[in-house]
């Protein structure tokens, strides 16, 4: 226990702070304008690395596979906003793509105690496209009941998202644990002070300040920032005033997954990519929007930091109870001040 | 409507079915009918808490977890447990669930709405992280095996004996939560989960009658989990973990919120589908996420609230305060 010790876990818990930031951040604004608890983040950190693996497998370069695995991912977090989330106008595309989906299974499942319907691409389509439209005349005949207004709902709706993209994972990219192996340039380590500091997790420091620089200015610059701001205040009120509050958060939406998966492309360099890697974020980044307060960017750095500080501390001072010493913290503070500590009342 | 008397009869006669049909299928059935009667438990008293007091817990794996390491370390650490002490070990458990939750329902109680969910997971992570990281007395990872099953003048290690007794422990829960919720405390807890602040006006002390469904909710959850630990012979944190606490939620919103049986149901579904379904398919999960997403976009109020929308659909085609009556559920 010397002052080595001290220098080497805080610059560890500092830089996984800075990773827990990255998805913590977007988990945060998706609350603070959407009120919706969304459990399926720690799957956009997931599919990020694993789409970062794809892109460097196809062409070799990381440095590209870091804004086209979060766009991505992106793309994947405003559908599933717009189209199950928040589905007024899109009923019909949403229909179409449930009564695919479950067709798809149910042909599958066909499949197993007749193998001829999966032998070849004729049958397979025709019985999926027969089973689509009869589940589609069922489905838009049920009258629907709106989601907005329940947050047990929605949490379980993305929950069953958390499964499907899991499931997908695995059968996309198969369950071994994979690496993703940054350039050269970033696996070395500096050494100051006779104390090593691998150049890479300074890398991740610096990308997550780089990144909560610019989310703060988007936020309090832009006009964009201050309907968000507006929204997560008062979302009637801001709707009231003529921000569109739908296009808030959709926005919001598709920024908190691709910092999610921004997160797992440079995460999965020292956590490695692995199943059940999202829910094991899950509950980290849940941490930091608590401690830090819902919908505030500052409350999720400093919030992402204790984490980090805390995480690391905590496994090496404490193993046993290091978990606990986590989420007892959150308990206290969600019990003193529900809206986190630095949340907008 | 079937009247009161009627659904009990059937409820009645679906459980002697079930205790006569069981034990004459496969091995692989009475296993998988044990589990799912133990989980039913904890998907009831999830149940008391959503269904009829308006409060969802994301945490409940923790009294769950709770009742099934107090099981484990009971048998594997003091040998208590094994013999006609069995009985001791199911009445700790319910106490530990209990008091577990006597001191949970301190700090989440306060909260309301989507906060309490936040902070239910959040005490649920805890027990989590200390069922994950106190070797010592957890086994961490690994978790606890624990040899054998009870026998006191009954052989427990019959899959069919024991099957009997937590079908028992199933019937005599559902009977007591069903006691309990048509009793004047169990009407005002639905009058709190309908409006809180007129039962405050009224004079009701909300947080009291809340804090008491919390704490025996806490104790059928301590139950659930002994009847799992002995059901599985092994407890690890998988058994804590918060895809457990949202099973259960998802159990009871599948089923039917405040109908008890829904939840037995739900139980009985969402355990099919993870047990028996990955069995069979390598793709069981997109069948289980598949369900989450259709119960929640199609079955508002569950299988049990489906004559209701039928009946709703037939009196008021067309209408559309049909689908608005609806929402006025519990949230």
């Amino acid at each position: 226990m010397n002052t080595q010790f001290w220098i080497v876990q805080a610059f560890n818990g500092i830089s996984y702070g800075a990773l827990l930031f990255l998805v913590g951040s977007g988990l945060s604004l998706i609350f603070g304008v959407m009120r919706i608890v969304n459990l399926s983040h720690g799957a956009y950190f997931l599919w990020g690395g694993y789409i970062a693996l794809s892109v460097i497998h196809f062409t070799g370069s990381w440095t590209l596979s870091l804004p086209l695995a979060a766009l991505a991912v992106a793309l994947i977090g405003l559908l599933m906003e717009r189209l199950f989330l928040r589905s007024e106008g899109f009923e019909y595309v949403r229909n179409a793509l449930i009564a695919l989906g479950i067709a798809v299974l149910v042909s599958l499942s066909i499949g197993r105690w007749h193998p001829f319907i999966v032998a070849g691409w004729g049958p397979f389509i025709a019985v999926t496209a027969l089973a689509a439209v009869a589940l589609y005349t069922l489905l838009s005949r049920i009258s629907l009941v709106p989601i907005e207004s329940d947050p047990l709902r929605q949490v379980l709706l993305t929950v069953g998202f958390a499964f499907l993209f899991q499931q997908g994972a695995l059968d996309i990219w198969g369950g071994n644990n994979m690496d993703i192996n940054p350039p050269a340039v970033l696996t070395q380590s500096m050494v100051i002070g006779g104390v090593y500091f691998p150049v890479y997790r300074m890398f991740m420091i610096a990308m997550a300040v780089a990144i909560g620089i610019v989310l703060w200015l988007v936020m309090e610059k832009t006009r964009m920032g201050a309907a968000v701001r507006a929204t997560v205040d008062d979302a009637q009120m801001a709707r009231g005033v003529g921000i569109d509050t739908n296009r808030v958060s959709m926005f919001i939406f598709a920024l908190g997954a691709f910092l999610a998966a921004l997160g797992g492309v440079i995460g999965g360099a020292f956590l490695g990519i692995y199943p059940g890697l999202d829910f094991e974020m899950l509950p980290l980044a849940f941490a930091v929007v608590i401690i830090g307060g819902m919908g505030s960017l500052g409350g999720a750095a400093i919030g992402a930091l204790a984490v980090g500080l805390a995480d690391n501390f905590g496994k090496a001072l404490f193993p046993e109870v290091s978990y606990f010493t986590l989420y007892a913290p959150m308990v206290l503070i969600l019990a003193i001040k529900p809206t986190g500590l630095f949340g907008r009342e | 409507m079937v009247s009161q008397r009627v659904k009990i009869l059937i409820v009645f006669v679906v459980l002697a079915a079930l205790a006569f049909i069981v034990p004459n299928s496969g091995s692989f059935v009475v296993l998988l009918a044990t589990r799912a009667m133990a989980f039913a438990i904890l998907a009831m008293s999830v149940d008391l808490l959503l269904g009829y007091t308006g409060m969802s817990s994301m945490g409940q794996a923790a009294y769950f977890g709770v009742g099934a390491y107090l099981t484990a370390v009971m048998v594997t650490k003091f040998h208590i447990g094994m013999g006609w002490d069995f009985w001791l070990v199911v009445v700790l458990g319910i106490l530990i669930g209990c008091a577990l939750a006597a001191l949970f329902g301190l700090f989440a109680i306060r909260a309301g709405g989507v906060y309490f969910l936040m902070i239910t997971l959040a005490l649920g992570q805890c027990v989590w992280g200390l069922a994950y990281r106190w070797n010592s007395l957890t086994g961490g990872d690994n978790g606890i095996n624990m040899t054998g099953r009870p026998q006191f003048g009954l052989d427990l290690s019959n899959e069919v004996t024991f099957f009997y007794l937590v079908f028992a422990f199933f019937a005599v829960s559902m009977l007591l939560l069903y006691v309990l919720v048509r009793s004047p405390f169990g009407r005002s807890l639905a009058g709190i989960r309908e409006r809180e602040l007129r039962m405050q006006i009224l004079g009701y002390n909300t947080w009291l009658h809340k804090y008491i469904a919390f704490i025996i909710a806490g104790g059928f959850g301590g139950l659930a989990g002994v009847l799992w630990a002995y059901t599985n012979g092994h407890v690890s944190p998988e058994t804590v973990v918060l895809t457990t606490s949202v099973d259960a939620l998802l159990m009871v919103v599948l089923g039917g919120a405040g109908t008890l049986v829904g939840a037995a149901i739900g139980a009985a579904i969402v355990f099919g589908l993870r047990e028996f379904l990955s069995t069979l398919v390598p793709w069981w999960q997109y069948a289980l996420g598949g369900v989450y997403v259709l119960t929640i976009l199609y079955l508002p109020m569950g299988l049990m609230g489906i004559p209701a929308r039928f009946r709703q659909r037939l009196t008021s085609q067309g209408n559309d305060q049909a689908s608005k009556k609806l929402v006025s559920k519990p949230s």
